[in-house]
């Protein structure tokens, strides 16, 4: 019996500006714990719209939300933030990390809010993120010094750091060469395989997709295909 | 949990602070002059209400305690009937004299909160020249209690108060009307009191209150010599002097006295009315001023904290995506102002501290002598509660704004 992580019933969102459209369609899914998902579907058709509502980024949406089996869709941001702090992380599709901190402290910093490890564990923690990642060395760095590919890498290191029941990442190996994704999916694999992590990646790369366990293809806002097949 | 959880706000709040130099210079700068200014001015406000005040207890006490004049009542009454009765009101001539002095003046020496107590005669006098005679006031007084309360030997320009005592028709004349007189230490003068009494006295100091209308009209003598001037016996007293352990209560403190001697208490402030009116306009400018200033650097530091909000607003995004919750938004910007007002303020103290020091041993000579400035406890801690009140509303207000929107609304920009 597979164990369902997070499910979305009937999601459905408009955007007002400029013009009242309907950016999400009756959106009903499930996601399986330990399951690597893809999700593709053409520029512009509401991918990223989409993951931002699972990772309960964005509240202004409707229809139900079940994370964890619980229901979040009406819980209130502090709330939310507690449970983006412990049980997802996630991978921007633009890598998003704070410019005045080291790679060190960006992958760090999740950890210690949620304060639940010694700062030394966590700093230890947060190198083998890193090291994992192949970018040992360049942990004391300021993160703005570092190239694209690299900062998308760090990225994915912070997401791991609280070891979250679900990843999420919106284009997470766009800025990666092949040995880096490759190396990313090898990582991504292994998580959902060893350690029962689930994940959730919007993607580009077919060969990326056609590699994990389902992908859910996307067209104008809805969901055509719940389990796409790669001939 | 057995270990401490790193405080990520502060370390965020901090980097900020490191990372931004200029910007945190610049709006603590702001902190240190408004600050700085804001002490200055109340310390120079303190030190005008000092010194005046000062000036004024050379001659009078905290509170003055004599009887007052009576008005006649009418005998007949006039309520109830239609005659009309023609009435002349005119002051009692009764005597001014405070019945059994020594029994009030023990009574008030009582008072826990009255510092000193000594009685004092005043006479309506003529100085005697060869031709014409200047009219003036001598004041009876008890010399050493009198200089007590008074500090008088810190005014007395030639001679010493301590000599009254020692001889009994004595006196201790106004500079003004010592050089009128031309007159000196050593020298007799004559004097005809309002009764047409006519004594020769023995000039045994002078002093200069730089209050030219007392230099020039009052000369102290001994109570007993006042009352002879009179004609009156030993226990003739129409002024009881009070001195309270705090000045500034003493407008609450005379009220007390009235009802318990049953007599009329005057407080140094209702004696000086129009003094301390103006006295108070000059209050009410110098706040004014120094909390328009407060308010200008407030508003510079409002502005440039809200600067820095906006630009960190993608990073406020970032820390709310990954799990930083409305309060932890608030506590990194608030941390951030008020370390910037920390620093602000700790500048801002030591520039008014050097500035009131400096003012402080400048000598403006004349009336004044040194600079009166004067470094007052509560205005250093007004200024300090301010600084952190106004960087306080500074870094929430805009950080209250910032930790409310949705992480999205801001990466879709
Ligand atoms: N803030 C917004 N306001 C209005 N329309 C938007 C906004 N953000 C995205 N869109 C539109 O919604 C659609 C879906 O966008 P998005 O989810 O980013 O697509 P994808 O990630 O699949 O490329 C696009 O047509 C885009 O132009
Ligand atoms: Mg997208």
């Amino acid at each position: 019996m597979k164990e369902i992580i997070l499910q979305t019933k009937s999601i459905t969102k408009h955007f007002y500006e400029p013009v009242e459209f309907k950016v999400l369609d009756d959106i009903s899914f499930d996601v399986y714990k330990g399951e690597f998902l893809t999700v593709i579907g053409k520029s512009g058709c509401g991918k990223s719209t989409l993951l931002y509502i699972l990772s309960t980024m964005d509240t202004e949406f409707e229809g139900e939300l079940f994370i964890d089996n619980q229901n979040v869709s009406r819980w209130k941001q502090d709330k939310l933030a507690t449970i983006r702090n412990e049980k997802i992380g996630f991978v921007f599709q633009f890598h998003y990390l704070l410019a005045e901190f080291s790679c060190l402290k960006n992958v760090m910093i999740p950890a210690l809010r949620l304060g639940k490890l010694p700062y030394d564990v966590i700093e230890e923690k947060a190198y083998q993120k890193l090291e994992l990642l192949g970018l040992k060395d360049q942990a004391l760095k300021p993160s703005s010094k570092l190239s694209g590919g690299q900062q998308q890498r760090v990225a994915i290191a912070r997401a791991l750091i609280n070891d979250p029941l679900i990843i999420m990442g919106d284009e997470p190996t766009g800025n990666l060469d092949s040995v880096n994704t490759q190396n990313i999916f090898s990582i991504f694999k292994e998580l959902t395989q060893e350690f029962g992590q689930t994940i959730i990646a919007v993607t580009h790369d077919n060969d990326f997709a056609k590699a994990s366990d389902r992908t859910i293809e996307m067209q104008d806002g809805k969901i055509i295909n719940q389990d796409y097949k790669f001939n | 949990m057995a270990f401490k959880k790193h405080p990520i706000n502060t370390e965020v709040a901090y980097t900020y602070i490191v990372s931004n130099k200029r910007l945190t210079m610049v709006a603590a700068l702001g902190v240190t002059l408004g600050i700085a200014v804001f002490i200055f001015m109340n310390s120079m406000l303190a030190g005008f209400d000092k010194s005046s005040s000062e000036a004024f207890f050379k001659s009078i006490p905290h509170i003055r305690i004599y009887k007052d004049d009576e008005i006649s009542k009418p005998f007949a009454n006039q309520t109830g009937n239609n005659i009309p009765v023609i009435i002349n009101p005119k002051v009692v001539p009764a005597n001014n004299t405070i019945i059994n002095p020594k029994q009030v003046i023990q009574l008030l020496k009582n008072q826990p909160d009255v510092a000193f107590v000594t009685p004092q005669l005043t006479v309506g006098i003529f100085y005697n020249n060869a031709k014409t005679q200047i009219s003036g006031r001598a004041i009876g007084i008890l010399p050493e209690e009198a200089n007590q309360m008074f500090n008088m030997e810190s005014y007395v320009v030639e001679g010493s108060v301590n000599n009254l005592k020692n001889n009994i028709n004595g006196i201790l004349l106004g500079a003004g009307v010592a050089s009128k007189m031309n007159v000196k230490e050593g020298d007799n003068i004559s004097i005809t009191s309002s009764i047409g009494m006519t004594k020769v006295m023995k000039v045994i100091g002078v002093f200069q209150t730089n209050n030219s209308v007392v230099d020039k009209t009052t000369a102290y003598i001994n109570i007993a010599f006042a009352q002879q001037l009179l004609k009156k016996n030993a226990s003739y007293i129409t002024d009881i002097n009070v001195n309270i352990k705090d000045y500034t209560k003493a407008k609450a403190y005379a009220v007390n006295l009235a009802q318990l001697t049953n007599y009329k208490a005057e407080d140094w402030e209702t004696a000086n009315e129009t003094y301390m009116a103006a006295t108070k306009m000059r209050a009410i400018i110098i706040r004014f001023v120094s909390i328009s200033i407060l308010l200008v650097a407030g508003f510079g530091i409002y502005n440039i904290l809200n600067m820095t909000v906006m630009q960190k607003i993608n990073d406020i995004a970032i820390l709310k995506a990954i799990g930083f919750n409305g309060f932890d938004v608030v506590s990194i910007f608030v941390s951030q102002a008020l370390i910037i007002g920390l620093i602000g303020i700790v500048f801002g103290v030591l520039f008014a501290s050097i500035m009131v020091a400096s003012l402080q041993s400048y000598y403006v000579g004349g009336d004044i002598g040194y600079f009166p400035i004067y470094f007052k406890l509560s205005n250093f801690i007004k200024g300090v509660a301010f600084g952190f009140g106004v960087t306080f509303l500074a870094g929430f207000i805009p950080a209250r704004k910032a930790a409310n929107v949705d992480p999205v609304s801001i990466f879709r920009k």
